[in-house]
């Protein structure tokens, strides 16, 4: 039954979102992480996304859904500042700010939530379908 | 005369099932919503039902070597590439999130009509059963 597999589907996609949401809030949380040197530097994550490839279970074809490949670290340039009274500037006076991007991260989070919702109201309405479906002819 | 369950439930019990099968491939296309290069996919309902319902039929088999004609419950041949109203997202991803959460809904009310179909059907069976 081809209905059984959407809560396995939908499930792949609640669990990449929620990655993708944990990436956002660990950027946000450290978007003012400030270092003394460039390697200590945070830089913003992303997860990757990738599907699943198709398998055949019992001669039918299953969907796979979707999984994190990876999580990719920004290449963008990190902030310098030039702060001599901050305890930790080094010897040059100059402190070293993450690259996150906090209005990107914003809309990233917005856009993980929103298709977080989407997967779950796939799931609510196959359970919903499959529910009437087995009432049937009752 | 017996009853058949075939001719007494038509095409129904088929469509729902490729009803079933297209929920599945429209929540595989939502989740991948976000996933680079990842082409949406879809089937041609009316290609596929065809097939279900010739596949009742099929042809005989009059040697072990002969390929089944029938046991053709899988889709994966009918899946098609959906053509994208924006063929360029930067990450080649054709995944249009409202058309899917769209498709998909229509899909679910189609599967609720044939679901109330077979319904319908059972219920004339059993008038004609118990005879009243």
């Amino acid at each position: 039954m081809a209905l059984y597999n959407i809560f396995d589907i939908s499930g792949s996609g609640m669990s990449a979102q929620n990655i993708r949401l944990n990436t956002t809030a660990s950027n946000l949380a450290n978007a003012d992480s400030i270092s003394s040197s460039i390697n200590q530097t945070y830089r913003a994550r992303h997860p990757v996304f990738e599907a699943v490839k198709d398998s055949v279970v019992r001669q039918e074809t299953a969907l796979g859904g979707v999984t994190v490949k990876g999580i990719i670290e920004s290449s963008a340039p990190t902030r310098i500042e030039y702060r001599p009274e901050h305890p930790l500037a080094n010897e040059d006076g100059n402190v070293f700010l993450p690259n996150v991007n906090v209005v990107e991260e914003m809309a990233n989070m917005i856009s993980a939530s929103r298709t977080y919702q989407a997967n779950v109201q796939v799931a609510d309405t196959a359970k919903k379908l499959l529910q009437r479906t087995i009432s049937l002819g009752q | 005369m017996a009853i058949n369950f075939n001719n007494a439930l038509g095409v129904h019990q088929q469509a729902l099932e490729v009803r079933g099968k297209r929920a599945e491939i429209l929540a595989n296309n939502l989740v991948n919503a976000d996933t680079p290069g990842f082409k949406a996919r879809d089937i041609d309902f009316r290609q596929i039902l065809s097939n279900a319902q010739s596949s009742r039929m099929g042809l005989m088999k009059t040697h072990k070597s002969h390929i089944d004609s029938r046991s053709n419950s899988d889709f994966h041949e009918f899946l098609q590439y959906r053509i994208p109203f924006q063929p360029d997202t930067g990450d080649g991803n054709s995944v249009d999130s409202q058309i899917e959460i769209n498709k998909f809904s229509e899909n679910a009310l189609q599967y609720q009509a044939s679901l109330n179909f077979l319904s319908n059907k059972f219920k004339g069976l059993k008038k004609a059963l118990r005879g009243e």
